[in-house]
């Protein structure tokens, strides 16, 4: 933290603002102190200093240069022999692993094809999430063609954007009604997460997406027919094989309501679904969930991405799953162990190609929709998303970075000084819904221009031939392997 | 300084197309007239014709056009056809030298029927229609022979193609030794793809033929559509997919022809969502369903069958396309002066709206073997036999 001290007037707002006391009042001097050992990096006081005067600045490095003992692994070291402690870490993946978004290119047309302009031509977005047979039968009637079976339900998405699942709890009422909100406008779907629903939250229904955790926590019969869909948490992109743990501090009036839970008492979703230990388990408690709502809600099942995602995605499409959901090794979270945020499960976009090719080899890749999450960061990693395979992506973190969100990876703490990742009462009025509403809405409003614009430049008209259309797509910089598993081909071919 | 105006418009590939209702003969003269007449809208590096009733004495079998580099190569194909077929007749299609075609390949034609029985029973099994059975054929001989492709395998009707201009095509391949009661033809102008025997149209699969002007920008989504369904593309061009999109939506999915078309164009959601039900209903199931299956990009295509010949714009119609109508005989090419170059006076003539397909059939029961989708029921035939665009009524009644 530096303070220009021509600037300060002294007027106090940092400490206020400051949730974790890095900053301080000197009785004595009557001058402000920092201590930097308890700054984040949130910003928040110096986005709200009303003079400007204060700059959080990465602090320069104590230790020696050294490319194996970085300066991130001995602070570890010294935590955990301070306290014996599991390392805890929020938001996503850490490591710089490769990430395939940026070594993948798009495809644009020139003389023969010409782009289209979607400020001229109509450009749809539209998507139909739910498993579609392999043909269309109809029957003729006076004249007129009539389906001879009804399909569906089907759930229509204006654009092939949602929002991921984040519980009531994990972040503020304020968001999810901001999500909620947004996601009515932009015509798509929000998740509730496995934090139950709140009553205010009823009325948007039809853009809501009910999860079941391991927990079952707020899971009752009108829960379940609130919404549209209903996702089966199986595993999570940050923390695969781990289940979750909303500390009791966080646990309100409101949200012990909405959970079924004591005030006050952890929230702990095993890391199994204690009804779940084999892929029959899995078709059991999706058709009971299918029967509970008539058959009128789809069936979402969500999985982290691992090794064998492709083997499994096929047998819960086969188990009667609507739609299968990957999320990948950077998705986001409130809180993982470290060591698993940085270091379980595999890039979404590997996952995603390898699933959407098993899928299509087995013929099944129509009996269910695939929506891919973690680590989609921009408008140009939706497309590319849409280009290895999937019907539609889920955002988080983008949705939270939107209504303020810095990524300071203290969401864990309940003391997100945007107003976020809290429920402290105080905390929770610095973000107002309709700020989060207007936020959020225009980021997919922007993105979904992007998109229009990408899918013209590449002669495109409709979101749905660019699915899976890999030769849209070329690598720089991947090894045979890779260009294999993603299915594209290198730049220049 | 003269400065060059184009009076033509230089949009590549022309397309021609002519079909008599009551199955009357048309000279091969005539479709190489008329595609000739679009000359500027090809480069030299490939042209085709399609031609049904071509081969009436042998009508029941399936007439294999095989395309081979190589003695070595059409003798692996006339292994797999020996174990696989019963053959009636072979020979080599007759052609004739021509400057300026060089080193082409052999073509020689089978005249086959499927083997059920014996070592051979066992590919049988899931798929006892015949036309399936000649389909995988066809796919294995292409995926699996080195040098050696079927370019054509319908019954009674052939394709004739090649890299060169029309009237080399057609003067190489005797073309007007021939007569039809539906002719399509095709002059090439390659941009994305090589230009090579195998790549010029039309592409077949039985009796479905298609010439088409255009780029399809969703081939990588139609290609990988089709794989569900055992279809694999080997010719390195994007009109490939769309003789196999049509095999599949009409023949084995027994979608009317019109639906089939409004899968591969379909309407916009805006217009869906102003129709009535239950065409709301329809429409919207067939673009969830069949998104793979949608063509996007321009294109301008003909296609034929044994029954039947069909226009198709795509959506927002970015390439040219006229229909013409003179008694008993349709006419749709890429110019009009393709047209009427060979019907001088036309009764009609009308420019096809973006998506909206022009079905012309044949009358029924002219021709062995006639098929008839308007209707998706193959080989009945429905009474309706020419649907012409609304718009052009409503023209008339004004």
């Amino acid at each position: 933290m530096e303070r220009d001290w021509d600037k300060c007037t002294k007027c106090k707002l940092c400490i206020r603002e400051c949730t974790y006391g890095a900053h301080g009042w000197d009785e004595k001097r009557e001058t402000l102190t920092e201590d930097h050992s308890k700054c984040v990096g949130c910003h928040r006081c110096e986005a709200t200093c009303p003079t400007g005067a204060i700059l959080i600045k990465r602090h320069p490095t104590q230790f020696r240069e050294h490319d194996t003992w970085k300066p991130w692994f001995i602070k570890n070291v010294y935590k955990q022999a301070d306290t014996g402690g599991v390392l805890l870490a929020a938001t996503g993946c850490a490591v710089p692993f490769r990430n395939y978004w940026d070594h993948l290119v798009l495809d644009a047309c020139q003389v023969t094809n010409p782009p289209i302009d979607p400020l001229r031509e109509p450009m749809e977005l539209r998507t139909y999430l739910g498993p579609k047979p392999d043909k269309v039968e109809v029957v003729l009637e006076n004249d007129q063609y009539h389906l001879k079976h009804k399909l569906g339900p089907w759930i229509k998405l204006e654009v092939p954007i949602m929002f991921a699942a984040m519980s009531y709890g994990a972040i503020s009422l304020h968001v999810h009604q901001g999500l909620a909100r947004a996601a009515k406008d932009l015509g798509t779907l929000y998740n509730t997460g496995e934090g139950g629903l709140h009553a205010s939250l009823y009325e948007y229904g039809s853009n809501t997406i009910v999860q079941c955790a391991s927990g079952r926590f707020g899971l009752h019969v009108d829960y379940l027919n609130a919404g549209v869909a209903i996702e089966i948490k199986i595993g999570q992109g940050a923390k695969p094989g781990i289940g979750g743990h909303l500390p009791g501090e966080k646990v309100t009036d409101e949200i012990s309501k909405t959970r079924m839970i004591p005030v006050g008492s952890d929230a702990i979703s095993p890391a199994p679904h204690h009804d779940i230990y084999s892929i029959e388990d899995l078709r059991g408690l999706i058709y009971a969930l299918k029967e509970a709502t008539e058959y009128k809600k789809l069936v979402f099942v969500k999985i982290a991405a691992v090794h064998n995602a492709p083997a499994i995605a096929s047998g819960i499409v086969r188990a009667g799953a609507d739609v299968v959901v990957l999320d990948g090794l950077r998705g986001g979270t409130g809180a993982a162990p470290t060591m698993f945020r940085d270091y379980v499960g595999i890039p979404i976009e590997l996952a995603l190609a390898a699933v959407d090719e098993r899928l299509r080899q087995e013929g099944i890749r129509n009996q269910a929709s695939l929506v891919v999450s973690g680590g989609i960061r921009c408008s140009a990693d939706v497309v590319k998303a849409i280009a290895l395979g999937a019907d539609a992506v889920y955002i988080g973190t983008p949705a939270l970075i939107a209504v303020g969100c810095t990524m300071c990876g203290r969401c864990f703490t309940g003391k997100c000084p945007w107003g976020i990742a809290t429920n402290n009462p105080e905390l929770i009025k610095r973000l107002d819904p309709e700020t989060a509403y207007e936020k959020i809405y225009n980021l997919v409003h922007g993105w979904a221009h992007e998109i229009q614009e990408l899918l013209g430049a590449m002669g495109l008209n409709s979101i749905e031939s660019l699915r899976g259309n890999r030769d849209k797509l070329r690598a720089v910089g991947l090894n045979e392997v890779e260009l294999r598993i993603l299915g594209v081909k290198h730049a220049g071919e | 300084m003269e400065i060059f105006i184009p009076n033509k418009e230089i949009s590549g590939c022309g397309l021609s197309g002519v079909i008599n209702r009551k199955g009357e003969l048309i000279k091969g003269e005539v479709i190489i007239e008329s595609i000739c007449c679009q000359m500027e809208r090809g480069n030299g590096l490939g042209a085709g014709y399609a031609a049904y009733g071509i081969y009436p004495e042998f009508a029941d079998h399936y007439c294999l056009h095989v395309m081979a580099d190589s003695k070595h190569a059409l003798k692996e194909v006339e292994e797999i056809l020996a174990r696989k077929c019963y053959l009636a007749h072979q020979e080599k299609i007759p052609t004739r030298p021509v400057p300026g075609i060089v080193s082409p390949p052999r073509f020689y034609r089978y005249f086959v029927k499927p083997r059920y029985e014996g070592d051979i029973r066992e590919i049988c099994e899931g798929t006892p229609d015949e036309d399936d059975y000649m389909v995988n054929l066809v796919m294995k001989i292409n995926r699996e022979i080195d040098g050696a492709y079927i370019i054509s395998s319908g019954r009674n009707m052939g394709a004739f193609k090649g890299v060169g201009f029309p009237d080399q095509i057609a003067e190489f391949f005797r073309l007007e030794e021939y007569s039809a009661y539906i002719w399509t033809a095709h002059n090439r102008f390659p941009t994305n793809t090589p230009g090579w025997w195998g790549g010029a149209h039309p592409f077949t699969i039985l009796d479905w033929s298609i010439v088409h002007n255009g780029e399809i920008s969703s081939y990588g989504t139609n290609r990988r559509y089709l794989e569900m369904f055992g279809y694999h593309c080997t010719l390195l061009t994007d009109t490939e997919v769309v003789a196999y999109l049509l095999d599949l939506l009409i023949r084995r999915h027994t979608l009317p022809i019109e639906l089939a078309c409004m899968a591969l164009a379909p309407p916009f959601w805006q217009e869906i969502d102003r129709m009535e039900e239950p065409e709301r209903s329809v429409c919207t199931a067939i673009r969830a369903v069949y998104g793979g299956a949608m063509l996007n990009g321009p294109f301008a295509i003909l296609f034929a069958y044994n029954g039947g010949l069909v226009g198709l714009n795509d959506r927002v119609k970015l390439r040219p396309l006229v229909a013409a109508k003179k008694g008993d005989f349709y006419y749709m090419a890429s110019e009009e002066a393709a047209i009427r170059s060979i019907c001088p006076d036309p009764d009609e003539v009308w420019c096809p709206k973006a998506g909206e397909p022009v079905i012309v059939e044949l009358e029924p029961n002219v021709i062995p073997n006639q098929r008839s989708y308007l209707r998706g029921e193959p080989l009945k035939i429905s009474a309706p036999i020419c649907r012409m665009p609304l718009s052009l009524e409503d023209e008339e009644e004004d």
